[in-house]
C-alpha cells in the first residue's frame, strides 16, 4: 500500500498537505491546487466546488466520493477540459506529467484528451457508435493518435481487446456493439481508453450502471490493467464498497467541499468529519446482520453535528400461524418474441418460470438477481400489470389471474407498488396532494375533505410536511419523492406493497433513512413488503426472508440469515462474493470471476422448461437442485 | 449529469412560470407575440374602430392612392382598403384559429386513443392519417373546400380537416412516449380505469408539443384560408378576406400595386408572428433547454 500525506487539519475551509517523504515517491501524474468550478444559471453564479486540491501518482488509485450534488463528477470534468465553456468558470492549477491545464485551448486540450488522460463513463451502453464496428472504432483512434498503418492497428486493437480479456478478440474484431452485451462494452471502452497508453485514467461511476456480477469483473479488469499498465487511476463513485476495493486513497466531497482525505484506511477507520461518519453509517455491510432473523434499522449520524442516532430495534412483526396473505404457487409469464415479415412468434421470453413462495403479514420477502432475471416481472405479474400465462396467486381472500373489471380494481386496493425512479413515478403536471389523495377519491373511500385530511395524515407519517401538498414533484428532491410515492401507495391502506428497486436510485444517505422509514410502516401498519433490488447489502438489511432468481426461476429461497450464512446454490453464492464490501482491509482481494456473461431467458418455440427437484437444506431454507 | 447535479443544488422554481420567463425574454418570441396581438385587438375591435364601412362603395374613389380620408387607398370600387384590411384580419384570423382549434379538438382525442389503446383502433386511425399525410397539405384543403362549396364556414372545415392528421399522428407519438412512463404503470397499480389515466395522465403530458404545433399551424391555416379565398373558394364578397382583395389587385397590379401590397404584407407579418412565437413556446417548453 502507498503511503500517503495524510491531513491534519480537516476543516472544510482549508487542508493542508504535509509533505512526508515517500520512499516510492515519484513526481505525481496529476496534481490539483484550489480548484474551483461555478456556473452561471439564470443570470445567477453558483459555484459546485470550491477550493478542491490533491493528488494522483503513478500506479496509485485515488477515488472520489459524494453523493449527487457533492460536485466529484463536475471535479474529473474540469480535469478533463469537457464542461461547457460558456457557463462554466475554472479557477486553480492542473496539472498532468508537469503542463498546466487551465490555460491551455481547446485544440491543445483536444490533443492531450486520449493520448495522456482517458476517461470512461457510466454508461457503456450510449458512449459508443453504433454504426460502426468496435475493431474500427479503437483502431481508427491508433491511426490518428499514434499514426499507426491500418494492418497495424488492427494487430494492437486485437491486442488491446485481450488485453481487457474479451475472448475471442480476434474474430469479436468486425462485430458492432449491439452485438456485445453492457459489461463487454465497458471493456471495449476500457481498451479504448487504454489505447494510447495514457498516465492518467479518470473512471467516472464505471459499474454503475452494471449488474453486481460483471461489476466485479470490471472492478478486477481496472486493478490488474493498472499494476501492469502502472497507470494514475482517478475514480469517482458514491459506491463506499467500490472505494474500499479499489482506491489507495480517498477524498470525500460535500456539497462541493473537500471534507476529508487521506489513506482509504484511514477515512474508513478514523473519519473525522461528521459527513464522513454519515456516509459510512448508512452503509450496509454486507454480513453485517450476522444471526439475527428480523431486519435491522440503519443508524444515522447527522451529517453536520457527527450526533449519532442508534437505531431502535426492530419489533418482530411476523405472525407465520397465520395462512400467508400473499400465495404465489408455478407463477410462468412468457412475453413473446416476434420476427420475420409477417411477426411470427420465433419463440418467447421466459421472464417468469414456476416462481412459487409465500408472503406473511408483517413480513418483508425480498427477491434479489441481476437485470433480466425477472424479479420485476415477477412483482408486476402478480399485480397483473402484465398478464401471467400460468399459475395461481392467492392476494388476501382474492384469487388475483381469476378477477377482471371491478373486482380487479377492487384487489388493487390490497395490494400497492413503489417504483425505482422517483423522477419518473409521479406525473408532473398534478401536484403532490392531488397524487397522494387519487388512490383513496378515485376508489370513492371518502369525501372530498375527508381526502384532504388523509393525504395530510399520510404526509406526516412519511416524514414530510402537510402543507407541502400544493406543490409539484419538481419542486423535490429524489428522496422526498419517494416519500411521496409511499404515501400514495399506503393510501389505500394496502396489506402488502410491492417495492420494485424502490430506493435504488437513492443517494446512500438518503437510502437509509427511506429503508427505515419502510421498517417502520411494517411496524405500525403490519405491511407486508416484496422487496424486490439487486442490491444484496440492502437485501440483508430490511428482509425476514430473500428468494434469490436466476433466468425466471427461484434457485434459492430461505430465511435471510440462512440464506446469507450457508448459501448453497453456486449463483447465491456468486452473488454473494462479487458484492463490494466497504471495509479497506479486502483491498487486496482477487476474485476471478469467469469472464462469463448473463445467460438470455430467450427460448425457441415449444421450449418445455425441465422439471425441477428441490432440496430442503434447514426448514424453510429450499435450494433448486443444479442440473444445469 | 453533472449540470443537473449542479442544479439540484439551486432553490427549484416552478415549472410554468419559467416556461413563460424564458418566453419573455426570448426576444424574437415577444416580437411575434406582439405582432399577433396587435392584430388581434385591431381584429377584436373592428366594429368599434372610428374606420369606414369596408362595404361601402364609391363610384368617385376608384383605385385611389392613399390620401387623407383613405389613409391607405381605395380598391376597384372605391372602398376604403384600411377598413377591409382590419374587417379581413377578423376573417383571417378566424379562419386561422377556428379551423385549428377543430384540428386540436378532434385530434388530440384521437391521437391519444391510439396511441394509448393501441391494437385495431391504432391501426385503422394510423393507416388512415397515414394516407391523408401523403397529400400535399393545401390540395387536399383545396379539394375539400370545393367538395363543401364556396364559404368561409366551409374553408374553415376544410383546412381543419388537413391538418387533422399532423395532430393525429403528433399526439399518438407523445402518447406512446408518456405510456411507457413509470408514473403511467403507478396509475394503473392504483386501479385507475383508462378514461381516468388518458384524461388526468396522458393528456396533460402530451400537451406542451401540440400547444407549440398548434401555434406554428395557424400560420399555414391562414396562408390557406388566403389562398382559398384568392381562389374563390373561402371568404364571398362583398365581405372582406385578405385572400380575396390579392385576388382583386392581380388585376391592377400596375395600376394600384397598394391594392396587392397591404394584404400580401398583412398576411406575410400575421405568418412571421405565428412563427416566431411557436418557435419561441418551443424553446420555453423544452425541458432539456435550461
Amino acid at each position: 500500500m502507498t503511503r500517503d500525506t495524510p491531513t491534519k487539519d480537516v476543516a472544510m475551509t482549508e487542508t493542508k498537505f504535509e509533505p512526508i517523504p515517500d520512499p516510492r515517491a515519484a513526481a505525481p501524474v496529476l496534481s490539483v491546487e484550489d480548484l474551483s468550478v461555478s456556473f452561471v444559471t439564470d443570470g445567477r453564479r453558483a459555484t459546485v466546488v470550491r477550493n478542491v486540491s490533491f493528488e494522483v501518482r503513478p500506479g496509485e488509485t485515488l477515488a472520489i466520493v459524494g453523493e449527487s450534488g457533492s460536485g466529484k463528477s463536475v471535479t474529473s470534468l474540469a480535469i478533463m477540459g469537457l464542461l461547457p465553456p460558456r457557463v462554466s468558470r475554472v479557477d486553480g492549477r492542473i496539472d498532468l506529467a508537469g503542463r498546466e491545464l487551465t490555460s491551455l485551448s481547446d485544440k491543445e486540450m483536444s490533443a492531450i484528451r486520449g493520448r495522456d488522460m482517458a476517461m470512461i463513463f457510466q454508461e457503456p451502453m450510449t458512449s459508443l457508435n453504433p454504426v460502426f464496428t468496435i475493431g474500427r472504432q479503437i483502431s481508427e483512434s491508433l491511426v490518428r493518435h499514434l499514426g499507426l498503418s491500418r494492418a497495424a492497428a488492427r494487430a494492437e486493437t486485437v491486442r488491446l481487446l485481450e488485453k481487457v480479456r474479451i475472448p475471442n478478440a480476434a474474430t469479436r474484431f468486425d462485430e458492432y456493439p449491439h452485438q456485445f452485451s453492457g459489461g463487454m462494452r465497458q471493456r471495449v471502452m476500457i481498451a479504448m481508453a487504454l489505447a494510447s497508453k495514457p498516465k492518467l485514467l479518470i473512471a467516472d461511476e464505471p459499474t454503475t450502471a452494471l449488474d453486481v456480477t460483471i461489476q466485479g469483473q470490471i472492478l478486477d479488469l481496472i486493478k490488474q490493467l493498472q499494476a501492469e499498465e502502472n497507470m494514475a487511476v482517478l475514480f469517482i463513485t458514491h459506491d463506499m464498497g467500490v472505494v474500499a476495493e479499489v482506491a489507495d486513497r480517498t477524498m470525500v466531497m460535500y456539497r462541493g467541499d473537500m471534507v476529508e482525505t487521506g489513506t482509504t484506511r484511514d477515512v474508513f477507520h478514523d473519519g473525522r468529519h461528521p459527513y464522513t461518519r454519515a456516509l459510512l453509517s448508512a452503509v450496509p455491510r454486507l454480513g453485517d446482520m450476522g444471526d439475527t432473523d428480523i431486519p435491522g434499522r440503519f443508524a444515522i449520524v447527522d451529517a453536520v453535528s457527527g450526533e449519532r442516532i442508534p437505531a431502535a430495534p426492530v419489533v418482530d412483526t411476523v405472525d407465520r400461524a397465520a395462512p400467508p396473505i400473499l400465495s404465489v404457487r408455478d407463477l410462468v409469464t412468457r412475453f413473446d418474441v416476434r420476427g420475420g415479415v409477417f411477426g411470427r412468434r420465433t419463440g418467447a421470453i421466459h421472464a417468469v418460470e414456476g416462481v412459487s413462495f409465500d408472503l406473511h403479514q408483517g413480513e418483508t420477502l425480498s427477491l434479489v438477481g441481476e437485470s433480466g432475471c425477472g424479479k420485476s416481472t415477477t412483482g408486476r405479474s402478480i399485480m397483473r400489470l402484465v398478464e401471467p400465462v400460468a399459475g395461481r396467486v392467492e392476494l388476501d381472500g382474492f384469487d388475483v389471474l381469476d378477477l377482471d373489471g371491478a373486482d380487479l380494481r377492487r384487489m388493487r386496493r390490497s395490494i400497492q407498488m413503489i417504483f425505482q425512479d422517483p423522477f419518473a413515478s409521479l406525473n408532473p403536471r398534478m401536484t403532490v396532494g392531488a397524487s397522494v389523495a387519487e388512490p383513496y377519491t378515485s376508489h370513492r373511500l371518502g369525501t372530498h375533505a375527508q381526502a384532504r385530511d388523509k393525504v395530510a395524515d399520510l404526509l406526516e407519517r412519511v416524514g414530510l410536511a402537510p402543507d407541502m401538498m400544493s406543490r409539484y414533484p419538481h419542486e423535490f428532491s429524489g428522496g422526498q419523492r419517494q416519500r411521496i410515492a409511499i404515501a400514495r401507495a399506503l393510501a389505500l391502506d394496502p396489506k402488502v406493497i410491492v417495492a420494485d428497486e424502490s430506493v435504488s436510485a437513492l443517494d446512500v444517505s438518503i437510502k437509509a433513512q427511506v429503508c427505515n422509514l419502510l421498517m417502520d410502516l411494517q411496524e405500525s401498519l403490519k405491511i407486508a413488503f416484496l422487496f424486490i433490488s439487486h442490491d444484496m447489502a440492502v437485501v440483508e438489511r430490511v428482509s425476514h426472508r430473500v428468494a434469490v432468481m436466476y433466468l425466471g426461476e427461484i434457485v434459492e429461497i430461505g430465511p435471510r440469515a440462512a440464506l446469507f450464512g450457508n448459501p448453497q446454490h453456486p449463483y447465491t453464492k456468486k452473488l454473494i462474493a462479487a458484492v463490494p464490501v466497504p471495509d479497506p482491509a479486502r483491498r487486496g482481494i482477487r476474485r476471478d470471476l469467469d469472464v462469463r456473461e448473463l445467460r438470455s431467458p430467450v427460448r425457441p418455440l415449444g421450449f418445455l422448461p425441465p422439471e425441477r427437484r428441490y432440496r430442503t437444506v434447514s426448514p424453510g431454507h429450499v435450494v433448486m437442485e443444479d442440473a444445469r | 449529469m453533472t449540470a443537473l447535479d449542479a442544479s439540484e443544488a439551486t432553490a427549484p422554481t416552478r415549472g410554468k412560470s419559467r416556461a413563460w420567463r424564458k418566453l419573455v425574454a426570448n426576444k424574437a418570441a415577444l416580437a411575434g407575440l406582439a405582432i399577433v396581438a396587435t392584430f388581434a385587438i385591431l381584429a377584436i375591435l373592428a366594429p368599434l374602430l372610428p374606420i369606414a364601412d369596408p362595404l361601402q362603395t364609391s363610384w368617385s374613389a376608384i383605385r385611389k392612392p392613399p390620401s387623407w380620408s383613405h389613409p391607405i387607398g381605395t380598391d376597384e370600387l372605391g372602398r376604403d382598403i384600411l377598413a377591409r384590411m382590419i374587417w379581413g384580419a377578423r376573417a383571417s384570423l378566424s379562419a386561422g384559429l377556428f379551423s385549428v382549434m377543430l384540428a386540436v379538438s378532434i385530434g388530440v382525442p384521437l391521437g391519444i386513443l391510439s396511441g394509448y389503446l393501441g391494437g385495431w383502433f391504432d391501426m385503422i386511425v394510423s393507416r388512415i392519417t397515414e394516407a391523408f399525410l401523403a397529400m400535399p397539405f393545401l390540395i387536399t384543403a383545396i379539394a375539400l373546400a370545393a367538395f363543401l362549396g364556396p364559404s368561409l364556414i366551409n374553408s374553415m372545415i376544410a383546412i381543419a380537416m388537413s391538418a387533422l392528421p399532423i395532430f393525429i399522428r403528433l399526439t399518438r407519438g407523445q402518447a406512446l412516449a408518456v405510456k411507457a412512463e413509470e408514473y403511467v404503470e403507478g396509475a394503473r397499480a392504483i386501479g385507475l380505469g383508462p378514461v381516468a389515466i388518458m384524461t388526468r395522465y396522458v393528456f396533460p403530458n402530451v400537451l406542451p408539443p401540440i400547444l407549440v404545433q398548434a401555434t406554428l399551424t395557424v400560420a399555414t391555416a391562414i396562408i390557406a384560408e388566403a389562398s382559398l379565398s384568392f381562389l374563390g373558394l373561402g371568404q364571398q364578397p362583398p365581405a372582406a378576406s385578405w385572400g380575396s382583395m390579392l385576388n382583386v389587385a392581380k388585376n391592377f397590379l400596375t395600376q394600384a400595386p397598394w391594392m396587392a401590397v397591404w394584404p400580401g404584407g398583412a398576411i406575410f407579418l400575421v405568418v412571421v408572428g405565428f412563427n416566431l412565437l411557436g418557435d419561441g413556446l418551443r424553446d420555453a417548453l423544452d425541458p432539456r433547454s435550461a
